[in-house]
């Protein structure tokens, strides 16, 4: 209980030191999204009236005060106003997070599906050329950007074979093209890190014994080598959720869907503080979140991690 | 074939294994018969073909390895060419295996009862409840108490001879006709060894089970087996009963293997010399301790009130089981570990407590060989650096006069100069412990800590590597700290040793007062669990008549 209460704690203070980062750096950048938006000389409005707007957002105070401001707002769930539309963050935020966690979660699930699939198949299959032709594209994947591989699918699927439309879509079939797009770059790391594990529990002694026991491959890879290999598979899946996030603003971006990644690309082109701000810190939870519950599923999976958690064992010389 | 009872008939195997483009013959025309009851022990040394013959016969042969040519009858089936699927229904059924390591040999994150119920499963036998009365059965014929709350452990909570029973009571689950024990007790402590091997011994003799046994220790092979057969290169050089093969080996190779084995040959014990006795000594340890934290609060003392000192020019070895705090004490000896309580003295100076420069430099007077030979030298040193290096550490000699000692450390090791210009992995275990030995010796120290050394080689590599060091010791009058946990060797090497358990020494004194007339349990507990020492008297059952390979 004590191992749990302080990975918590040290989730907090991760966040912590994300915000203060965040804030920091939206701090740091030449010019603001209220000067932007204000100075323009066709609106005619006088220095004095761009002070007074100023101070309606809050923006002519000193930056620890502001820093402590917008803290309190963040822990009280008050996430200011979007500088350019006037919306509450927390509105436009809560408009766009299920399309987004749709798009992710499908993309995931995909990508744990093909990697798994994939892995599995290389390593069982009876014909070496097809082991050997499946271990080499991972790293074909690894290295595909994700916004080409959008753009190739939209013109080869879309535009060539027109099997999938992109210009109104419906539901299911908009999302098709860009779980794809998200879940190739994802799948790639994942699928390479599983082969190298299977690969390697693979060749330890306990194996051999198992073989010795009658077990086919099929029988060794279920349940011997699998379970040995997830320990190293899930702390790449816990890395591989920041690539989601930002896949995700790419994926959004190219195929045109509304979601957090439109936003922060939104946002980011027009210096948008204050949306930056909280999708910097969203990203972040999510982020820590993923990995507490990796780093709590550990000592789930292998059992000789549940005594290190409990207190270290005696160790003799 | 004969009237004799035969359980496994090997004739004229031949195995090759497949490197880059070439075919690398392994085994060359093995012939090997194993009787209904019988304990037949395949020695050699590594590379001789011992784990291949093996493996050939349970068709686990490595993915580049393949059977060129012999037969393989299991009882009156012919396996020969049997393909993987076919041996599976033969493999856990008819033929149990008891592999060498049991730390890795069991799978980490499986329950004990899983892994001994996983032939039972993959066989289909019975049902669930019947295979859980069953694991149960076994672990309690294997000698492991509370076998209920045992089975529902996971490998790391069982010590490693618990976790050899565990892989016994696996192998025997479907009571297969043939045991093949591969190396099954060479990672164990002498006193579990004997253990270990008891339970086999008692197996075999309760259920008429045959036993293979793959070993490299001539010892264990002259206790426990029927009939020996010695292999090397890939064939055998002598077979037949072992008393007779013992009393009279026909083979110049099994003759070299006798006399090299450290429990069997004939040894003179060595003695301190008068005049070392009354020379101040190199090393002086005083009610040393050592404890480590083991959670709430409470501490595991390794190492208890330790004391002992060592003449200038002898040996003194720390013998004890894994766990008894003879590495820790090597530790604060070298300087890497803080002691809680006691001093260290190298001649005369007392080094603990010392800051970290005036540790560094009281290192050019100790020196340290660790027992894995492959892990301890950098692979992409070249030999000559690898011994110069003590040398540019304490910035002595310019470079051409650190090469020439290099060059010189290297010929006293007797290893040829060639081998300067070359890197750890183009030489064999023997000759990369023989660099160590050049490396530990090039600062010319007092005192050479030797941890199991020579542990990880074969008989007569070690063998030569002890006769090494007694030379080398002889001729600089360099002392050694000798920790080993086989009392063979110690017995060769030493003029004096303790006996440590549990982190205290039980006993200490000149080897030849310890090894004759031990005065504690313990120390004697040790002394008969050595293998080789038993009377070779034991009942032979009908043996076919024996073939001997000239």
């Amino acid at each position: 209980m004590r191992y749990v209460l302080g990975r918590v704690a040290q989730a907090a203070l991760v966040l912590l030191i994300a915000f203060t980062a965040a804030f920091v750096l939206l701090q740091a950048m030449p010019g603001d999204a209220i000067m932007i938006k204000f100075q323009n000389p066709e609106l005619g409005l006088s220095p004095e009236q761009i002070a007074r707007i100023r101070e309606s957002y809050g923006a002519d105070v000193p930056l620890v005060a502001q820093y402590g401001h917008t803290l309190l707002g963040f822990l009280g769930g008050d996430f200011g106003y979007s500088v350019v539309s006037g919306t509450p963050v927390s509105r436009l935020i809560a408009d766009a997070l299920p399309n987004t966690l749709v798009l992710a979660l499908s993309g995931f699930v995909l990508a744990v599906v093909v990697a798994v699939a994939l892995a599995v198949t290389a390593t069982l299959s009876r014909f070496a050329w097809l082991g050997t032709a499946l271990r080499a594209l991972p790293s074909l994947f690894v290295s595909v950007p994700v916004f080409w591989l959008g753009i190739m699918l939209v013109q080869l699927f879309s535009f060539q074979l027109g099997l999938v439309s992109v210009i109104n879509p419906g539901p299911i079939e908009g999302l098709i093209l860009p779980v794809l797009t998200l879940a190739v770059p994802i799948s790639a790391p994942l699928a390479q890190i599983l082969l190298r594990s299977f690969d390697e529990i693979g060749a330890q002694p306990f194996v051999a014994v198992v073989r010795a026991r009658g077990a086919g491959a099929g029988w060794v890879l279920g349940r011997n080598v699998l379970r040995n290999a997830l320990l190293p598979t899930l702390t790449m899946a816990g890395l591989l959720f920041g690539e989601l996030i930002g896949g995700a603003v790419v994926t959004e971006t190219v195929f045109g869907r509304a979601g957090i990644g439109r936003i922060t690309e939104q946002a980011v082109s027009q210096q948008d503080t204050p949306v930056l701000q909280a999708v910097v810190l969203l990203s972040a939870l999510v982020f820590v979140v993923i990995n507490l519950v990796v780093d709590l599923l550990y000592p789930v999976l292998d059992p000789r991690l549940r005594s290190t958690v409990r207190g270290r064992k005696a160790v003799s010389a | 074939m004969t009237a004799y009872d035969s359980v496994l008939t090997v004739r004229d195997l031949s195995v090759a294994y497949t490197v880059g483009r070439n075919s690398l013959e392994v085994l060359r025309g093995v012939d090997l018969e194993l009787g209904r009851g019988e304990v037949l022990a395949v020695v050699g040394e590594s590379g001789s073909g011992k784990t291949t013959t093996a493996q050939a016969v349970t068709g686990l042969l490595a993915a580049n390895g393949r059977v060129t040519g012999g037969t393989v009858h299991l009882g009156d089936t012919d396996i020969t060419g049997w393909s993987d699927r076919r041996m599976r229904a033969v493999r856990g059924a008819r033929i149990g295996w008891i592999p060498q390591d049991p730390v890795t040999s069991l799978n980490p994150v499986k329950r004990i009862g899983d892994t001994v119920a996983e032939a039972l499963l993959i066989h289909r036998w019975k049902d669930a409840a019947a295979r859980s009365r069953r694991v149960i059965d076994l672990l309690e014929r294997v000698g492991i108490p509370e076998p209920a709350r045992r089975a529902r452990q996971f490998p790391h909570e069982l010590s490693g001879g618990m976790r050899q029973r565990v892989l016994i009571a696996a192998a025997i689950a479907l009571e297969p006709e043939l045991l093949i024990a591969d190396e099954a007790t060479s990672a164990l402590d002498v006193t579990v060894q004997r253990t270990i091997l008891d339970l086999i011994d008692d197996l075999r003799r309760e259920n008429g089970t045959s036993v293979l046994m793959i070993t490299h220790d001539l010892a264990v092979a002259a206790d426990r087996a029927d009939r020996l057969l010695v292999l090397k290169d890939g064939r055998v050089r002598e077979a037949g009963a072992t008393d007779a093969l013992l009393a009279a080996p026909s083979d110049d190779y099994t003759r070299r293997l006798l006399a090299d084995a450290p429990s069997l040959g004939d040894v003179t014990v060595r003695t301190v010399p008068d005049a070392a006795r009354t020379a101040p000594p190199v090393l002086e340890i005083a009610g040393l301790v050592k404890e480590f934290p083991v959670g709430r609060g409470e501490v595991f003392r390794a190492v208890d009130d330790v004391s002992l000192r060592i003449a200038p020019g002898t040996t003194h070895a720390i013998v004890g089981e894994s766990g008894s705090g003879k590495t820790t004490t090597a530790r604060i000896v070298l300087g890497f570990t803080a002691p809680d309580a006691g001093t260290v003295r190298l001649s005369g100076t007392d080094i603990t407590g010392l800051g970290r420069e005036e540790m560094r430099v009281q290192r050019r007077r100790v020196q340290m060989v660790y027992q894995n030979p492959f892990a301890s030298l950098d692979p992409r040193q070249t030999v000559e650096q690898i011994v110069a290096e003590p040398l540019r550490n304490f910035r002595l000699g310019a470079a051409p006069a650190r090469r020439a000692r290099a060059a010189e450390l290297v010929e006293q090791v007797a290893l040829p100069s060639s081998v300067l210009g070359r890197r750890p992995s183009e030489l064999s275990g023997g000759q990369r412990q023989r660099v160590a030995i050049a490396r530990a010796l090039v600062l010319d120290p007092e005192l050479v800590v030797l941890d199991e050394a020579v542990s990880a080689l074969d008989v007569t590599v070690q063998a030569q590597l002890l006769e090494l060091l007694q030379r080398l010791q002889d001729e600089r009058g360099v002392s050694y700290l000798f920790i080993s946990h086989d009392l063979a060797v110690v017995r060769r090497i030493s003029h004096e040793v303790s006996v440590m358990r549990r982190g205290r020494i039980v006993e200490q004194g000149p080897v030849s007062d310890v090894f004759d007339s031990p005065a504690d349990a313990y120390t004697r507990s040790l002394l008969d669990a050595i293998p080789g020492r038993r009377p070779h008297g034991r009942a032979t059952p009908t043996a076919p008549a024996e073939r001997t390979t000239p």
